[in-house]
């Protein structure tokens, strides 16, 4: 107890933490199970989180200051807005197996997406092209399991026709030494090009048919009976537990094995890499290639395993939020997957508040779609100066 | 006997800050240029020959860039629909109105946005960031330009447009800002939070502007705002003002890309602009605020996309609908134009010109879609971009091919 009683953190960043706890208290005692229908007590605990964030913010906790000042913010919202609308309402709204479960949807191609780019990025190769080789994988899998009519074929279709974009992407970063960022973004046009090029020679306007094999779900009838964990994760997709136990084995993969180390090595210091021998080439070719790849399979479950169709530019930013999900998890598999989960709640609260705001008269829904994007932005902006990226970074390499 | 080079004249030609006259005066004071020996010593490193080759042929890469690029659409034309790529491009830039070559460059409404988006895109470039939120700042010129164009009638028409004009452009320019704000102080990396904040403008553009939202026009039904008063369009100076006439955005644009020019040399902060584009580092030792360059840079390139948005509102579309919001691509064009251009004020003019008829050319009113489906050429322009994008990225293959051409001359 004494050990653990050590490590809570003291002074002002222990009340900026506190700050941090007591605004999401304020969203979450007004929707259910609580519902405390008073607008008083989230304001309370919401002007008290945000006081104890700006008293931190200038007492030098700057980065824990902002982020109980922004978490304060939104409780006082949400708590707010939660208040004012009706209980059915919000029982409508806020079921939380479900909100777990569309979370888990949701995170999942990003997770996919965001260890392909971890991969990438901790060779030394900046994958900015992530967003194009998911579309690649999302449209290439619903091709491919349309005409081999099997799910299998397509996502395996899907995640090659990822992959070959990764290897131009490679090759002009690694071979050419282009910039990188600028071949990323090259990369991303010409898949949204590509693929709806073909959508539309291909599928023209009816779009994808509807009876199009899709990636099973997985049914565990042992915890069904369990209340809230056999909701949420009873009727899984194959590939939600695919993502997850990717995490585990690129985790494995990446600190626990020679070829990690040597994907890490050729992103930190190449030359050196090289004089031991390492093969900094093949090692760089090999994670931007896997990137595309994984970031493919993430592309293939939105067509094949979520949505069940296509449509032009379908990911939708997905690729980028994914990279931010790398630089706010320190290029960890574990930090990047928690923060694919943190964008994949935003966007599961976002898809349910149509509920919410047929009662309120404006369409609230629409503006709550750019709550994860909001939310990587605050992500990407409260954690530079933490988070130290790979030395090699974005650094073409060149053989003496 | 061959004297040796010394270290610093070596330098020179490779490290972008030394070609700085100011940032390399000390050199110059003591070593008197006509001591230095004549560089045109065959140079035996890729990148002097690199460098030798890109000043050579400074507009020719961009030339065959575009070439590769049209060509490898041409195979995908054929691949895919088996007709002949030469007659889809023919018709392509019919529809964009070659045959009158005054209204085809100013005509096209495309080009003036085009100039303008290409202009945000290559400010950020020449200050070492890369904006892709061209596109975002874009919609919030369009957004703020409609409001302030569909409402206040009755004001004179000068200041009503002087208005839009301006407040549009200053919200293209707080969005980026905000981005340059970010990476000057945390060091958020500007691809990252311009894409996201492109994706936080379109949904607050559609919120504003979709069924039963705050601004969205109730009489019309459909999900679109209220049209822009007469007073508050652009005059016309060419054609019929009744079957859209140009509008004089396109001398505007003309004088932005004057303006360019100008900022990036001819005036102080353009010189710090271009020092921290050169290398922050020493930029900073220099005594140049990287932060504040970094703020106004993003601010300025912002300004650029969203007065582009304000004009489009009063030069041409005089209402905003959610379509418009979510299909709109011209801020990502303008990355293709900037690149293509190498941001130089000219350059960007021209690839603006290339892309505006492009899009013209592939849009549903132009094209015959018994030649070619425009859905589909329009995406054909998105593979060109990209193809652009990709080998502008590359010089080294485009010089290595411009090399083999002349070696096979020689022989």
């Amino acid at each position: 107890v004494n050990r653990l009683l050590e490590r809570v953190p003291r002074g002002w960043r222990g009340l900026a933490w506190l700050g941090v706890l007591l605004g999401l208290a304020a969203a979450l005692i007004a929707i259910p199970p609580f519902t405390v229908r008073t607008v008083a007590v989230p304001i309370v605990l919401g002007l008290a989180a945000l006081t104890l964030g700006v008293g931190a913010l200038f007492r030098g906790q700057r980065k824990f200051g902002i982020y109980a000042v922004v978490v304060a913010l939104g409780g006082l919202a949400l708590g707010w807005a939660a208040t004012r609308s009706s209980v059915s309402n919000l029982e409508g709204v806020v079921v939380w197996s479900a909100l777990f479960g569309s979370m888990l949807r949701y995170a999942t191609p990003l997770i996919f997406a965001a260890i392909g780019g971890m991969f990438s990025e901790r060779s030394g190769v900046v994958n900015i092209g992530l967003e194009g080789m998911m579309l690649m994988g999302a449209f290439f899998g619903i091709l491919g399991a349309d005409k081999t009519s099997s799910w299998v074929l397509g996502l395996g279709i899907g995640i090659a026709a990822g992959g070959l974009m990764a290897l131009v992407h490679a090759f002009f970063a690694i071979h050419l030494r282009a910039d990188q960022i600028v071949g990323g973004t090259a990369v991303n046009f010409l898949a949204l090009g590509l693929t709806g090029y073909f959508f539309i020679d291909i599928y023209g306007q009816e779009g994808t048919p509807t009876d199009i094999p899709a990636i099973p779900n997985i049914d565990l009838g042992i915890i069904k009976d369990i209340p809230f964990f056999g909701d949420v994760f009873g009727q899984l997709n194959l590939m939600i537990w695919l993502a997850l136990a990717l995490v585990v084995v690129s985790w494995l993969v990446m600190f626990r094995t020679p070829l990690g180390l040597r994907i890490r090595s050729v992103g930190e210091h190449p030359r050196a890499a090289d004089t031991v021998g390492i093969n900094v080439y093949a090692m760089r070719y090999g994670a931007v290639t896997l990137s595309g790849m994984l970031a493919a399979a993430g592309g293939a479950y939105l067509s094949i395993g979520f949505v069940g169709s296509f449509n032009e530019n379908m990911t939708a930013g997905r690729g980028f939020i994914a990279l931010a999900a790398v630089i706010f998890g320190s290029w960890r598999p574990f930090g990047a997957a928690a923060a694919c989960l943190l964008f994949g709640f935003s966007s599961a609260l976002a898809q349910r508040l149509p509920v919410y705001s047929e009662s309120a008269g404006v369409p609230v829904d629409v503006l709550f779609q750019a709550l994860p994007y909001v939310l990587t932005l605050i992500a990407v902006a409260g954690v530079i100066g933490r988070s130290i990226p790979p030395v090699a970074v974005g650094r073409p390499y060149k053989k003496q | 006997v061959k004297r040796r080079l010394p270290p610093q004249a070596d330098l020179r030609g490779r490290d972008p800050v030394l070609r700085i006259p100011a940032l390399r005066t000390g050199e110059a004071v003591s070593t008197p240029p006509e001591q230095l020996p004549p560089p045109q010593q065959p140079s035996s490193t890729f990148v002097d020959r690199y460098s030798l080759a890109q000043r050579a042929s400074g507009a020719l890469a961009p030339l065959i860039t575009v070439v590769l690029a049209f060509l490898m659409g041409g195979v995908v034309i054929v691949i895919s629909t088996g007709k002949a790529p030469w007659n889809v491009y023919k018709e392509i830039f019919q529809g964009a109105g070659l045959d009158w070559f005054f209204p085809w460059i100013a005509g096209d409404e495309r080009t003036t946005t085009l100039i303008l988006t290409g202009l945000a895109v290559a400010f950020a470039f020449r200050c070492g960031m890369f904006n892709i939120g061209g596109q975002g700042q874009y919609i919030a010129g369009a957004i703020i330009g409609v409001i302030v164009a569909s409402n206040m009638e009755g004001l004179h028409p000068f200041l009503h447009i002087l208005l839009t004009i301006v407040l549009g452009t200053a919200a293209g320019a707080g969005l980026a800002g905000i981005a340059g704000l970010l990476k000057a102080t945390v060091g958020a990396h500007e691809v990252i939070s311009t894409i996201m904040l492109n994706w936080i403008v379109l949904w607050v553009g559609v919120f504003l502007f979709t069924l039963t939202g705050p601004l969205q026009a109730e009489s019309t039904g459909s999900p679109i705002s209220h049209d822009v008063v007469e007073g508050a369009k652009l005059p016309i100076f060419w054609g019929d003002p009744l079957l859209q006439g140009l509008h004089i955005g396109f001398f505007i644009a003309l004088s932005a890309l004057v303006a360019y020019w100008v900022i990036l040399n001819r005036t102080t902060l353009g010189y710090g602009v271009r020092a921290v584009g050169f290398n922050p580092e020493a930029a900073r030792y220099g005594g140049i605020s990287v932060a504040r360059n970094y703020f106004l840079a993003m601010a300025i390139s912002g300004a650029f996309a969203g007065l582009a948005g304000a004009i489009d509102i009063i030069g041409w579309q005089f209402r905003l609908a959610t379509g418009d919001i979510q299909t709109s691509t011209v801020g990502f064009v303008g990355i293709a134009v900037a690149l293509l251009g190498r941001n130089t004020a000219i350059g960007v003019g021209l690839g603006a010109l290339l892309f505006g008829s492009l899009l013209t050319g592939t849009s549903t009113r132009n094209l015959d879609p018994e030649v070619f489906q425009p859905e589909l050429a329009s995406n054909l322009t998105l593979l060109i971009q990209g193809l652009v994008v990709l080998f502008v990225g590359a010089d080294v293959l485009v010089l290595w091919l411009l090399g083999g051409f002349r070696r096979r001359r020689a022989a």
